[in-house]
């Protein structure tokens, strides 16, 4: 029999059920289109996204193939462009910036994942959260007046004094350069890192710490020999997701890092980073080599965030959702 | 429900306001640097006179002000460097350029414990930005400062990150000074640089000299006389050392002015005359020559009408040079070929 | 006590204070952010900040008007084209979806969250601005937009999962439609979460700078309608940041204890909120 009769009745309804579950089912149908629509507005944009990157940097791509990504040339005026020194400083900048927040931003995850008690933990983690809100420009600000004249006058001078023998720690003390760059970095994403990590660490099943202290461990014991390695591709995903940011991050590293395409070993120098030559240097390049080439730089470095955001995303599934299976 | 018709109003509000506002005339302009304070004060000025019509400034670089126009997301552009043929054939459409000013650009120092006014020679800015005079007690500049200690410490050289007219009338410059400056380097509103730091806008360079000790870059003399910055002297092709004053830049026009081609694209630099500073330039706005909207067009004529005669008083006050007035008259008639 | 044991119980000690003193790092950070920024910004949040404009440069005084009226009508667009989009299509995710679409949209949704701001910059400014060759504060706002998507996006599926199916299934017992369901029972229940996310959502793009420099542009008057380059508190920070005048670095600072002040406050409250609401719903 017709089960839709009964539902019908059952609420006591005066209208014919076929006519009320037909108007129901055309509301529902439209409900679904719509929302579909929307949903798909999402994968337009993004279509839309990588298409109009690939097709403006076209010219540049013809011009110099893959030999771009290795090219340490980037001159204007006779119209060679290369990425490399642009990557280099990308790469170091974000290299330092993990150096020095991912101890300082694991410690912390740690701390108010494992050691804190729970009202403590739950505030700082608020207050870490806000951190994570803070906008780029404003540690861009703090950057320029603050750090800027702090490296260039103690600090700079007293790394040159003890380790100046490295070539990392060579040449004038300018203030402002990759380690500036790369010490504002560090600043800005470790919120990220101890987010995410202390999520991770909480979604390790509580067995895990529970056998270890059984067995007579000291919390600390407990914590770093048992919960942590399970909980490592987790944290591994947090690092990558940080570096990504990292590897974006515009306004706070253009104020900071100098703007001169170079290479160099020491970390005084100046360098250029992608995102900060894209703002400096997009909205002037005249000449269609020129611009194809800085759209080309940006899809260089859309390709570097979605790789790593997409492993970092992976490795986080791979932890969180893993039930009590035991970790080799 | 009521949250709803809250925001509803509110946007109603906020639309009848935006439509009200629109009787107002927005012009958009971008580029250079380099004339930027008179320039605001200039539309700020008029503005004043016209209350209808809003020119909005942004000053983002020469580079900014000619890819703008030739992507013609702005009304006109400005640049301290002329539009190369190349740039204008890429156009498609026709430009026109429109002196305006007379600056110079300067070599402005922070060096701790030096108050003197320091002397350059061609050779040394050349040898300072090529990167080949590293120190500031090397001979090439001790050589034009006897009786100046100068330290022993490393040369900061700041420059534009940015594509700049500056950069342009600096590189033209040591250009036409230097044989390996030109081979190496070039002259354009952007290059590449052999060293040194990078600061967005005449700004950001003023800021960073101010900022680094020991920093030697370029910027134009009302940026380096508005910080308080010091400045040196530059010897020009009569073999005198100039310092970058208004007279000095007015006599280096003064050649120019007599020989203005009919487009306006005229270089200054290293002009002959024994007052003459070397670094100067004339500073452009580029025109399209056709101007669909109408009331636009009236208000860019009138505006051009103004500051070639009226607008002129506010130049020196700020340190810029009025244009010369074979220059004005020409330039009045020129406004009538915009249509 | 052995010898091992107390070297143990040392270093349980030792690491105990060494990972609370990152974390007391890490925080600390934020206040000494909050701190300068009201010490050296607080000074010079005055009556004419808030009411006037940029004045010529090189000469002192002026506030920042058009730009936080300008920063508020970028909002207002990013909400108006952000939220619509995310949220129905947070809803399609959670209600109506099968595997394939879903997976998808997640997936992209991902993507573009991971974009670099200035990235989106350039796609704005290659769709806004250069077919109609007008920076435009809709260019700005539609930069601004994309960049909340992703967020309201996932906040709305995760905030429709977590209302109970029994919700649903005392609706469509009553005989409600799908869509009745959703519209009456379900979202109602998620909205205090959804709101929030939204708001949240604001608050960080309140902040960005990068794809605000090729779309919304910069503007030193008002800027009337919506078609119209605009001034913005992000780029005025950094406009008078790196330039040279003591006057405009003094401005920078109160536009960033402004900026800062709201976001902060937004976020604050937002999650206070949010955190209070994580108790299960009363039917």
């Amino acid at each position: 029999m017709a089960t839709a009769n009964t539902t019908a009745n059952a609420a006591g309804l005066p209208w014919r059920p076929r006519a009320l579950i037909r108007r129901a089912r055309s509301g529902d149908e439209i409900a679904r289109l719509i929302t579909l629509a929307f949903a798909l507005v999402v994968v337009l944009l993004a279509v839309l996204l990588v298409e109009q990157l690939w097709i403006n940097s076209a010219e540049s791509r013809r011009h110099f193939g893959l030999a771009f990504l290795w090219s340490r040339t980037w001159d204007p005026v006779f119209n060679q462009f290369g990425a490399l020194p642009f990557v280099y400083g990308t790469l170091v900048t974000s290299a330092l910036g993990l150096l020095i927040a991912v101890p300082l931003g694991l410690g912390a995850a740690i701390f108010l994942a494992e050691l804190a008690p729970r009202r403590l933990s739950d505030s700082l983690t608020f207050l870490i959260d806000l951190l994570a809100a803070v906008p780029s420009v404003i540690y861009g600000l703090l950057g320029v007046f603050i750090l800027v004249p702090l490296m260039r006058t103690p600090i700079q001078p007293a790394l040159k004094r003890t380790l100046g023998f490295t070539a990392l720690f060579q040449g004038p003390a300018y203030g402002i350069g990759l380690l500036t760059a790369g010490l504002v970095l560090a600043v800005m994403i470790v919120p990220f890192i101890i987010s995410v990590s202390r999520e991770v660490l909480l979604a390790v099943p509580s067995d895990q710490r529970e056998a270890a202290l059984a067995l007579g461990a000291t919390r600390w014991e407990a914590t770093w020999k048992a919960v942590v390695p399970y909980a490592r591709t987790g944290i591994m995903g947090s690092i990558f997701l940080a570096l990504a940011r990292a590897l974006g991050e515009t306004m706070a590293v253009t104020m900071v890092i100098g703007n001169n395409p170079r290479i160099s070993a020491s970390l005084f120098s100046p360098g250029y980073s992608i995102a900060a030559v894209l703002a400096n240097e997009f909205s002037e390049a005249t000449g269609n080599l020129y611009l194809s080439a800085l759209i080309e730089l940006g899809l260089v470095l859309f390709l570097l965030t979605f790789v790593l955001n997409g492993l970092a995303r992976l490795l986080i599934l791979l932890t969180t959702s893993r039930g009590s299976t035991v970790h080799t | 429900m009521s949250i709803r018709k809250l925001i509803g109003f509110g946007l109603l509000v906020v639309l009848a306001a935006a439509a009200t506002r629109a009787q107002a005339q927005n012009i958009n302009a971008a580029g250079a640097t380099f004339p930027y304070p008179i320039y605001s004060k200039w539309f700020d000025e008029y503005h004043k006179l016209h209350p209808k019509v809003q020119i909005n400034y942004q000053s983002i670089g020469s580079g900014g002000g000619i890819r703008q126009v030739l992507d013609k997301t702005v009304d006109f552009g400005a640049s301290d460097g002329p539009m190369t043929d190349e740039q204008l054939q890429q156009a498609g459409f026709k430009i026109l350029h429109f002196p305006t000013v007379l600056g110079g650009a300067v070599p402005s120092y922070n060096i701790p414990g030096v108050s003197a006014e320091l002397k350059f020679t061609p050779e040394a800015l050349a040898g300072i930005f090529l990167g080949k005079v590293s120190k500031w007690n090397d001979p090439a500049i001790a050589g034009a400062n006897p009786g100046v200690k100068l330290p022993a410490e490393d040369i900061v050289v700041i420059h534009r990150s940015d594509g700049s007219g500056t950069t342009y009338i600096w590189t033209d410059y040591l250009s036409k000074v230097s044989e390996e400056w030109h081979t190496k380097v070039g002259r354009n509103t952007s290059v590449n640089w052999p060293v040194g730091l990078g600061g967005k806008g005449n700004e950001g360079v003023a800021g960073l000299i101010k900022q680094t000790p020991y920093s030697l870059g370029y910027v134009e003399l009302i940026y380096a006389i508005q910080n308080n910055l010091p400045y040196g002297l530059v010897k020009n092709a009569s073999g005198g050392f100039v310092k970058a004053s208004l007279a000095g830049v007015s006599a280096a026009a003064a050649g120019g002015a007599k020989s203005m081609p009919d487009d306006f694209r005229v270089s200054i630099t290293n002009a002959a005359g024994k007052d003459a500073y070397p670094i100067s330039s004339f500073t452009w706005l580029l025109i399209p020559a056709q101007i669909q909207d109408a009331a636009k067009k009236a208000a860019i004529k009138d505006f051009l009408a103004w500051m070639l005669t009226a607008g002129q008083q506010f130049c020196e006050p700020l340190a810029y040079a009025k244009l010369p007035q074979e220059v004005v008259a020409k330039e009045q008639k020129a406004v009538a070929l915009i249509q | 006590m052995t010898l091992r044991l107390f070297w143990r119980k040392s270093v349980n000690a030792l690491m105990l204070s060494l990972t609370g003193l990152c974390a007391l790092v890490a925080v600390s950070v934020l206040f000494f952010i909050l701190g300068y920024l009201v010490y050296h910004g607080g000074r010079d949040v005055n009556w004419d900040f808030f009411t006037k404009l940029p004045k010529p440069v090189g000469e002192t005084g002026g506030g920042m008007a058009n730009a936080i009226v300008g920063s508020g009508k970028l909002l207002l667009l990013a909400a108006l084209f952000g939220i619509p989009v995310g949220l129905l299509g947070g809803i399609y995710l959670a209600e109506f979806g099968g595997r394939a679409v879903p997976f998808v949209v997640r997936y992209t949704a991902d993507l573009l969250n991971g974009v670099p701001s200035i990235v989106i910059g350039i796609f704005a400014y290659a769709v806004m601005v250069l077919p109609v060759h007008h920076f435009s504060t809709l260019a700005g706002g539609f930069a601004l937009g994309v960049m909340m998507i992703p967020i309201v996006l996932r906040s709305t599926e995760q905030f429709l999962y977590a209302v109970p199916r029994s919700m649903r299934e005392g609706a469509m017992a009553l005989g409600a439609s799908k869509w009745r369901t959703i519209s009456s029972v379900v979202l109602p229940a998620a909205s205090r979460g959804i709101l929030t996310a939204a708001l949240l959502a604001l608050a960080r793009v309140a902040g960005e700078t990068a794809p605000l420099l090729f779309t919304a542009f910069g503007n030193r008057f008002w800027s009337p309608g919506w078609s119209q380059p605009i001034a913005s508190l992000p780029v005025m920070i950094f406009t008078y940041a790196v330039g040279p005048y003591e006057d405009w670095h003094e401005q920078a600072w109160a536009a960033g204890l402004v900026l800062l002040g709201l976001v902060l406050i937004t976020n604050i409250v937002v999650r206070s909120v949010l955190s209070r609401g994580a108790s299960p719903h009363r039917s």
